[in-house]
């Protein structure tokens, strides 16, 4: 098997979700009314309109929207890694994933093409919003928007590493329900997507910690100080490693002798 | 010849980098009893030099060379080396000099002595009073016209702006403007007289030459209650494009186009924010904000806050130094 075949392979799995996601206009829509949502109507409310203190990677005082921004774009990225899960749950319901799965290529090669495509459409989504953002007075500096590239794929493969290892424990799709309740709403509400760690401590030291702890708030912090032209070593660590051992799970998950997949009855 | 060409950019962006780099911003502590050294380029906090009890108004000396920090408690207005950053001498200002003026000369100094509702008069080079101007209760904002024609005091309590005329140190006229003037500047082409009343939360514009009212703005933020937005400080850039107030508690700086009379924008800076002063270039804004013990500094090009500074307590005044 040459690297063309890989090649070939992963741009009809990238290709394919890419196209759906720009053919599925509602998809598209509905993937952006979300953060939208939350940015005019959530982080209205809470506007602080005399400013809030500065924390690093900021430089001045910000209005809440700024805050919330690269929270927001976490969002898109973790319920587009979850989205990505959903279909993969869908396609086995369907029989489809046989299709994808009888290639000779590695599993391992073909779950990772997936999680590119997964990434590659978060991005697409992350940067219209910002495109809004702009026009909504949240401007980072120009070079910002370059230096958010590299942390959004980064970000974009830990969750949606993280989907995929969801998707091989999930049986039926009627589950999904659970995923949104145990995992997207705890690692969403418990991270510094919506609120700075030192506002967070100042309630409750635990939720400090699990905040802090959490890969969706580093993913997050990640995403933060890149929109300001800064690298946060940290965050980028613990995404990193967050991501190999997501990614690594999720091999062995789908590895029919190893994973899930035997105790499923295999796909 | 490439090699040659190198050098010269590269000898231009050393050049580039010293002169913006020799730009100095001091900033008077009332809490603290002294002045921030600030280096605007850096961001950084230079160092703070203990000047005297209380010290807010701050004006340059037209050189350059020295700075005039009145020191309230003090009851007087010290004058301060910018280079050795010591006290070469001081004014005798008379009671709780607050705010002060320097005429474009820099021959006059006009004080407001607010306890005793009194413009003090100083002979800069002689350091000696020459004058006391008795006007309305409280005076507090004094300013003087870039033609050196006139001497506008505002007072607090009597909401009045007193015209002085320079030559005869004589109230020539008074206009009433909205409760408890602040603060006045004059553009700079010396036609217009602009105002802020902290308790409207307005800003006026005189026209010079009638000394009467032109126009009325009313400073509001969407989501900022009324009491909260109480303007201060006043600066317009040499082009009279833009003009900028300080709105203390509403924590923003209003962009104000200085042809049209409306107000552009609102900039986010740090709390109360009191006084504020271009840089030499006037590519730069700083501000100072009482209550976060900073300043936030204004990229006067695109409109937007920078940055901000922590440089001690109770930031008030503020002047860069070339």
């Amino acid at each position: 098997m040459s690297l063309l075949h890989f090649l070939r392979a992963m741009w009809g799995i990238v290709g394919r979700e890419l196209w759906r996601f720009i053919q599925q206009k509602e998809r598209f829509i509905s993937a952006l009314v979300r953060p939208l949502i939350w940015l005019f109507v959530f982080a209205a409310g809470f506007r602080n309109t005399l400013g809030m203190a500065i924390a690093p990677p900021y430089e001045t005082y910000i209005l809440y929207e700024v805050y919330i921004t690269p929270g927001l774009i976490g969002m898109i990225q973790l319920f587009n890694g979850m989205q990505s899960s959903l279909t993969m749950v869908y396609d086995r319901e369907m029989g489809s994933m046989r299709i994808l799965l009888v290639s000779p290529l590695p599993r391992w090669f073909l779950l990772i093409c997936k999680l590119i495509a997964g990434t590659a459409v978060s991005i697409l989504q992350a940067y219209v919003f910002l495109g809004i953002a702009w026009f909504y007075e949240i401007q980072a500096p120009i070079q910002g928007y370059f230096w958010i590239l590299p942390a959004l794929i980064l970000d974009g493969l830990m969750l949606g590493a993280l989907g995929l290892l969801l998707s091989s424990f999930i049986r039926q799709l009627e589950n999904f329900a659970g995923v949104m309740n145990f995992v997207i709403f705890p690692l969403f509400f418990m991270s510094t997507a919506l609120y700075p760690l030192w506002k967070i401590q100042e309630s409750s030291a635990l939720l400090y910690k699990l905040a802090m702890y959490n890969p969706f708030s580093q993913g997050v912090e990640l995403i933060r100080f890149a929109l300001y032209g800064q690298f946060n070593q940290d965050a980028f660590i613990y995404t990193l490693a967050a991501f190999i051992t997501f990614i690594i799970a999720a091999i062995i998950g789908y590895t029919p002798s190893k994973g899930m997949m035997t105790r499923k009855g295999g796909e | 010849m490439i090699r040659k060409f190198l050098l010269t950019l590269g000898l231009a962006a050393a050049c580039t980098t010293l002169t913006a780099q020799a730009e100095t911003v001091f900033v008077t502590l009332e809490k603290d009893n002294a002045i921030a050294v600030v280096d605007p380029i850096a961001g950084k906090l230079l160092k703070t030099v203990n000047v005297g009890q209380r010290p807010r108004g701050i004006s340059l000396s037209v050189d350059g060379k020295l700075l005039y920090v009145a020191t309230s408690d003090d009851n007087t207005i010290r004058i301060i080396d910018t280079t050795a950053l010591k006290e070469v001498g001081q004014l005798p200002s008379d009671k709780d000099p607050e705010t002060f003026a320097l005429s474009p000369d820099g021959k006059k100094l006009y004080v407001s002595n607010e306890d005793d509702n009194l413009v003090t008069v100083i002979d800069v080079a002689a350091k000696k009073a020459v004058k006391q101007i008795k006007v309305g209760v409280e005076p507090e904002g004094v300013a003087v016209s870039p033609d050196n024609q006139w001497v506008a005091s505002a007072s607090e309590t009597t909401n009045m702006v007193h015209w002085i005329n320079t030559q005869t140190l004589e109230i020539v006229d008074n206009t009433l403007v909205d409760p408890r003037p602040r603060a006045l500047t004059f553009s700079p082409d010396s036609q217009q007289l602009w105002v802020t009343s902290e308790i409207a939360g307005t800003l006026t514009v005189l026209d010079v030459k009638t000394r009467k009212i032109l126009k009325t703005i009313k400073l509001t933020v969407q989501g900022v209650t009324a009491e909260k937005i109480q303007p201060v400080g006043i600066v317009i850039d040499k082009n009279r494009h833009f003009g900028y107030v300080a709105m203390g508690t509403a924590n923003r700086v209003a962009v104000i186009n200085a042809q049209t009379l409306a107000v552009e924008k609102y900039l986010l800076v740090g709390q109360r924010v009191w006084n504020l002063a271009f840089s030499p270039d006037q590519k730069r804004l700083y501000t100072t904000n009482g209550i976060s013990n900073d300043i936030s500094i204004i990229d006067a090009d695109n409109q937007k806050v920078s940055k901000s500074v922590a440089v001690g307590r109770y930031p008030w005044g503020v002047v860069a130094k070339p």
